[in-house]
């Protein structure tokens, strides 16, 4: 049975030639069809849970999920009968009749996969209200608020998080109209085994997921004309944040956003590429260091929240690989709180840090004690591409024709290799960039590394430098990196530096990077593609693009930090983690 | 994670070692969990965890399946199950005090147990003896014409006999 | 058939212990409930009391089906079948019988004269007379726990037989052409299964026993296996060799101990003979089956959701394709047959696809075991030729409907099945006469309802049970079938509404078409068919806000009618003091406080209290 031999099907009463092997859905998808679907999704296992994808298949008794069921030779196939709209209609009505109706104060509201399905099915009226399930929102963790009373048990959150993220936070539990899902034992989500990477959030066909939202809280800091408001922007947030005004994937809006955020109300905008950079600087002396038998190998990189989280729970053992290096975030962070001031004459705790990231697991970074500068936060508040962008609109800011504008000195000033950060590969690109120089004391040339860029699970290349072969791998997405560890577990010696990035193509697909459109698929590789194309097009059109010729981070290091590695880099820019053991953790993470 | 290495823990880790040993272990956890029911007579969150430490599977999926089965007790359940009537017949009839005494006198709300795991509370719809009402069945058995007082003593008794 | 009159003898073959006398004590569920154990100690004593325990032998068995009249007792020779014995009734029945040698008459089970082999033992009861037992053809006769028996009445002779004469095709073509099919319910044909499973690719494959019946009152599998496990285990080895399977699974509720441990030691004592194990019978086949248990899902009845259960999954049926024959258990092909089936096989082996497929209809072959309950003279298992009408089952095996009542509706396939009417009586057993009447053969649960039952309280009762055994997967059934439940539930509260009929079959129609599995699939069943059988009692429910029969206690009204002597009785018990009156007055009763609980009409002596 090869996979690609032809068969013929009857869609409609219309002949179709199509690939064996493939499912009713996928045939009929290629030949302009568009069958309704709600737990389906292309890079999750089929679940055939939902019904809404139903056809009738001659000769079959019950109609088939077409999600689930395989063409056959001389299939004939009716996607649109009377029968079928109305069963369709009917099954989408009841999963509406279990479901809250508040649309209109729904954060999903406009941009929820329930409310455009029955729309489409023209649900104008209920026949079947009844008993409504009702649950307590829980609110324990820092990045993601689950709300079990929207979730229409679609499944797609547990597939994520146990197919792709393998951290199994999330589960069903109980039976038949009770069934929920939730975290072992019903424990508040931050005591689960969560790693907040948030997406469960990007699949969510409702708002049963959403990030812990700070708008208001953030308005309010900027109505506040005492406290000085500085916003940082991750690299992926310009790559996506288009998206959420109707723009197609693709366009980077770094100047748009710096001179809306100013429009909003931040005194200054600082852009997170610096930190990368920074982070560059830090953590390719780092590797150096351990290089030269000063430290355990392979190192591991450690600007990934959830990634960090996930160590901890997963895989205690390799915190002594983690490098040092506090995330680009935070190490921006501690600027703001202490170089930054001083430039400007002011007190640390009239700054507020604010940072803008595509990151639900940022939340809970940047509240984590261990990363306090003299009992300072150094980033007091962190909201998503998607908050930002609301933000934005409701304050009736054009984010689409707004003039550019530039990022504020002296913490805005990136490398290309700060920009690619935001992609898998990138930070170990950016990294090698600059650590071959840094040893060999020769520039490198060929500084694009096509084998680190793309959406393999785990990519690996080979650097020779100084005559040293050295090792690199990169995983992005949890699911890849447990595999990368298992690897490395076996053979200790095989790698010599890790990149990892806890969401699927790195920060760009990260959780809190808006919602997928009417017409698009919640982490779509086209959509993931585009966004990384429009982080290398940065790279590609600057003329400095490694970060140790980033004048600013050399103005840095010589007025104020001294050097890599050095005793002020150590108190701002290094931390420390340390094992956590939540509630259901198991040791290995079911390798 | 600690559980208390008691006697039971070593018997259901010494069961899950021989689990262990079989093809797809993982597929075993059904059999892990009536096991550890046997033991503690019902599944208690640490027991489930540290099924999910000796077996390696995700605790989610281990109270996702201990929830899904009926059989499993999530909750200890009393040597006496204690259901009181609520049907309107015994509603008039006070059931709604007796219950406040019960609840009172065994420092326990509807569903719970007992810390001596004596008596398990539940509420009952009709039970078909409004004649008998206000009446509280305890395990099979049906007692009828209660009273607050007289619903204590019969819990005095119970636990008596209990001894 | 001549030949195989005398070939399926079941008792002589390999005599037991020499002894005069056999009593056998039914020790199935409903006679173990009726304290048949304390029987076999009063035996004991009695045996001992008149110094005769060296001439008898006392055998526990299995089932034998006459629930209604339990505890059973059997004494041979002679097959003197005891009913209703009382433990006090010991000393007269071994005094008589085996002292005085004169059957203890007071307690025998005498009816007219039928005939049938198999049943040859108990052939002057009418309630085996027209049964034909195959798939429980041991059940009752043999000691469940003792593989000597089962040995004595040809056991494991099939296995030995397929293992030196059939190559694994052989056997294949030997049950397809006995035209044996699923006794799980939907009735796929067993040869066909067993081939699918066989052609399909891959190294390992599995073979597994789904003994997780769950339908309420039904008992089938757990009499089969408490009666006779190595029939059951004979059956899946038979099936391992034809498909090619090393290993297989009986998956059993955890809710029948005694089932459980028969099994155990079954298989024990079966390992130890080498009837399962490596080289069996010094063949190069090996095959062994692990007991997994269920742990109270109903679901798992259902072949996807019982393979997820047994990889220790939560139960939710997987969508078809791939079907289990090719990706089943752990993704390998994989092979289910229900008890009733797998206790079949041995037979079909032994006795040839031949003369098993001259038994039964034009499609449907072989015996099918009910369980009947509900409005009947004798509830219990019975096990007819397939083509036996429902009536025969109904009025001859199990004696008609008791206190003069007339039949109103029967109950097929369990809580997904659908009901049957009078006209259907004549309908024959086999599972495409079933379906056309309007049910289906499930797995063998048969409820009989006089005109005292409300059809939609039993649409009610049964959705009730479905809903709550949903697993929660797929939107319908987990979704539809509560609404449909709540419409039920306000349609007998008295609280119906005219759309409610239309709604139903709306939804109805949508479930059993668009749901995962068969459990949802089938769930609508009770309604939808009470619907079109009774649809004016549905009316009466909805526009008249009355049911006829007076089993929804919401829609009636007590009142007081002038047989009323104003005794006073009725004011004492009612609970909610909605009665009054003075002495020797007639009295009344103020419906808007009556709750209907109905304890005044119990202890009126005079009939004063009408319900309507």
């Amino acid at each position: 049975m090869a996979k690609d031999s032809i068969v013929t099907i009857y869609i409609n009463e219309k002949e179709y030639k199509v690939k064996e092997g493939q499912t009713i859905m996928q045939a009929a998808d290629s030949h302009g069809f568009k069958i309704p679907r709600l737990c389906y999704h292309p890079k999750l296992s089929i679940e055939g849970a939902c019904r809404v994808c139903i056809v009738e298949v001659e000769g079959m008794k019950t109609y088939a999920a077409s999600c689930a069921c395989p063409v056959a030779e001389g299939m004939r196939i009716h996607t649109n009968t009377k029968e079928l709209r109305r069963a369709r209609r009917d099954i989408v009505e009841l999963i509406l009749d279990n479901h809250p109706k508040d649309c209109h104060t729904c954060e999903r509201d406009g941009n929820c996969e329930l409310q455009r399905l029955a729309y489409a099915m023209g649900i104008r009226h209920r026949h079947f209200e009844g008993e409504r399930k009702h649950y307590e929102k829980d609110l324990s963790s820092e990045s993601v608020i689950r709300d079990p009373d929207k979730c229409i048990l679609c499944g797609r959150c547990v597939r994520i998080c146990s197919e792709v993220q393998k951290v199994n936070a999330l589960g069903y539990a109980h039976r038949g109209f009770k069934t929920v899902v939730m975290p072992a034992f019903n424990a508040p989500f931050s005591e689960s085994v969560c790693s907040n990477c948030g997406q469960c959030i990007n699949v969510c066909p409702t708002a049963s997921f959403v990030e812990k939202n700070y708008t208001q809280e953030l308005f309010e800091k900027l109505d506040n004309p005492d406290i000085i408001k500085i916003a940082q922007i991750a690299p992926s947030v310009r790559a996506a944040i288009g998206e959420a005004f109707g723009l197609p994937p693709g366009r980077a809006m770094h100047g748009e956003l710096a001179a809306s955020l100013r429009k909003l109300g931040f005194d200054y905008v600082f852009d997170t590429q610096f930190s990368a950079d920074l982070t560059i600087m830090e953590e390719a002396s780092e590797f150096l260091e351990r290089l030269q038998g000063n430290g355990p190998l392979p190192m591991i990189t450690s600007c990934s929240s959830a990634w960090m989280k996930y160590v901890e729970h997963f895989h205690p053992d390799f915190l002594p690989n983690i490098s040092t290096c506090k995330s680009p975030m935070a190490m921006m962070g501690a600027l703001t709180k202490t170089y930054f001031p001083g430039k400007i004459k002011k007190k640390p705790e009239e700054i507020f840090s604010v940072a803008i990231m595509c990151c639900t697991a940022k939340k809970y970074e940047a509240a984590r004690p261990e990363l306090m500068v003299d009992g300072i936060r150094s980033v007091d508040l962190v909201v998503t591409t998607r908050e930002i962008a609301w933000m934005i609109k409701s304050a009736g800011i054009d984010l689409v024709n707004i003039k550019p504008q530039d990022f504020d000195a002296p913490l805005g000033i990136s490398s290309g290799a700060g920009a690619i950060f935001g992609a898998t590969g990138g930070v170990m690109e950016a990294a090698i960039r600059t650590a071959y120089e840094l040893y060999t004391g020769e520039t490198l040339l060929d500084i694009e590394l096509a084998s680190l860029r793309g959406f393999h699970g785990i990519k690996e290349a080979e650097i020779v430098i100084d005559g040293k072969p050295i090792r690199v791998a990169v995983a992005h997405g949890l699911g890849n990196a447990q595999e990368l560890l298992a690897i490395a577990k076996k053979d200790p010696k095989r790698y010599h530096f890790i990149e990892v990035m806890g969401c699927p193509g790195g920060c760009i697909g990260g959780g809190g990077q808006p919602y997928a459109t009417a017409n698009s698929i919640p982490l779509d590789e086209e959509c993931l593609a585009k966004r990384a194309e429009a982080l290398y097009a940065i790279d590609r059109e600057k003329t400095i693009r490694r970060s140790h010729d980033n004048p600013d981070i050399q103005r840095l290091y010589r007025e104020y930090l001294g050097r890599p590695l050095g005793q002020l880099s150590h108190k701002l820019l290094h931390t420390h983690y340390g094992a956590k053991l939540p509630r259901g953790i198991i040791v290995g993470g079911g390798e | 994670m600690k559980t208390k290495q008691d006697e039971k823990m070593n018997l259901l880790e010494e069961y899950m070692q021989e689990m262990k040993k079989q093809p797809y272990a993982e597929s075993q956890l059904i059999g892990i969990l009536h096991k550890a029911q046997e033991l503690y007579g019902y599944l208690p969150e640490d027991v489930m965890e540290a099924i999910a430490y000796g077996m390696n599977i995700p605790a989610a999926r281990i109270w996702g399946v201990a929830s899904f089965y009926h059989y499993f007790n999530l909750e200890p359940v009393g040597k006496y199950t204690l259901s009181l009537c609520l049907g309107t017949a015994c509603y008039v009839k006070g059931a709604g005090k007796i219950l406040d005494r019960m609840r009172e006198y065994l420092n326990v709300d509807v569903g719970q147990t007992t810390e001596d795991r004596l008596f398990t509370l539940q509420e009952a719809r009709c039970l078909g003896a409004c004649g008998l009402a206000p009446v509280l069945m305890v395990n099979d058995r049906i007692y009828g014409k209660l009273t607050p007082d007289s619903t204590i003593e019969l819990l005095d008794k119970l636990k008596k006999d209990a001894k | 058939m001549g030949d195989s009159v005398t070939t399926n003898q079941p008792i002589e073959k390999r005599p037991r212990k020499q002894v005069e006398y056999n009593i056998i004590l039914c020790s199935g569920p409903s006679c173990l409930h009726n304290k048949s154990s304390e029987l076999y100690t009063e035996i004991v004593k009695q045996l001992e009391a008149f110094n005769c325990q060296s001439k008898v032998e006392i055998i526990l068995s299995g089932c034998l089906g006459m629930c209604a009249r339990g505890p059973i007792m059997v004494i041979n020779p002679g097959y003197i079948l005891y009913g209703d014995v009382g433990v006090n009734d010991v000393h007269d029945i071994i005094k008589g019988h085996i002292v005085d040698k004169t059957p203890f008459s007071q307690k025998v089970i005498h009816e007219d004269h039928l005939f049938n082999r198999f049943y040859r033992v108990f052939g002057d009861v009418k309630f085996f007379g027209k049964q034909m037992r195959i798939a429980l053809r041991n059940c009752g006769i043999i000691d469940p726990e003792k593989i000597d028996d089962y040995l004595s009445v040809r056991g494991y002779e099939a296995l030995a037989k397929v293992l030196t004469d059939y190559s694994p095709a052989e056997v294949i073509h030997q049950i397809q052409d006995s035209g044996l099919r699923g006794r799980g319910g939907a009735g796929f044909p067993t040869g066909l299964k067993w081939k699918l499973t066989a052609d399909a690719e891959g190294e390992v494959k599995y073979v597994i026993c789904n003994a997780d019946e769950g339908d309420p009152g039904a008992f089938m599998d757990r009499s089969a296996i408490e009666g006779d496990p190595h029939s059951i285990i004979e059956g899946m080895l038979i099936g391992g060799y034809a498909v090619g399977a090393k290993k297989g699974f009986l998956y059993i509720r955890a809710e029948y101990p005694l089932a459980i441990k028969r099994l155990e030691k079954a298989l024990t004592a079966a390992r130890e003979q080498n009837f399962l194990g490596d080289n069996i019978l010094g063949s190069n086949y090996s095959f062994d089956i692990e007991i997994r248990l269920g742990a109270g899902a109903f679901v798992c009845g259902e072949e996807t959701a019982l393979i997820q259960s047994i990889e220790g999954e939560r139960g939710m049926p997987r969508p078809r394709p791939p079907y289990p024959s090719v990706r089943g258990l752990f993704d390998k092909p994989t092979l289910t047959n229900n008890v009733e089936t797998w206790a079949n096989i041995p037979v079909i082996i032994l006795d040839g696809a031949k003369w098993f497929s001259t038994i039964g209809t034009k499609s449907s072959k072989g015996t099918k075991v009910f369980a009947v309950a509900g409005n009947v003279e004798n509830t219990g298992l019975v096990e007819v030729p397939m083509g036996t009408t429902l009536r025969e089952i109904i009025f001859d095996i199990c004696g008609g409907i008791p206190g003069n009542r007339k039949f109103k509706a029967l109950q097929t396939g369990g809580p997904s099945g659908g009901c049957l009417t009078e006209d259907s009586l004549d309908t024959q057993v086999d599972y495409e006469s079933l379906a056309k009447a309007g049910s289906f053969m499930g797995s063998g649960g048969m409820i009989v309802m006089d005109d005292t039952t409300c059809m939609v309280n039993v649409a009610r009762y049964f959705l009730e049970f479905t809903q709550n055994e949903s697993c929660g997967k797929c939107t319908p059934c987990r979704e539809g079938t509560k609404r449909m439940l709540e419409i039920l539930t306000r349609i007998t509260d008295g609280r119906g509404e005219v759309k409610d009929i239309e709604k139903l079959e709306r939804l109805g129609a949508m479930i059993s078409k668009a749901s995962l599995c068969g459990l949802g699939r089938s769930a609508p069943n009770p309604v939808l068919s009470t619907l079109s059988k009774f649809r004016n009692e549905y009316e009466d429910h909805i526009l008249h806000k009355k049911c006829t029969t007076g089993s929804c206690q919401a829609m009636l009204t007590y009142s007081i009618n002038d047989q009323c002597i104003g005794c006073g009785a009725c004011i004492r018990v009612c609970p909610v003091n909605a009665i009054k009156g003075i002495k020797r007055n007639p009295h009344t009763i103020d419906s808007e406080l009556c709750i209907k609980c109905g304890e005044c009409m119990k202890v009126c002596k005079f009939r004063a209290i009408d319900r309507v």
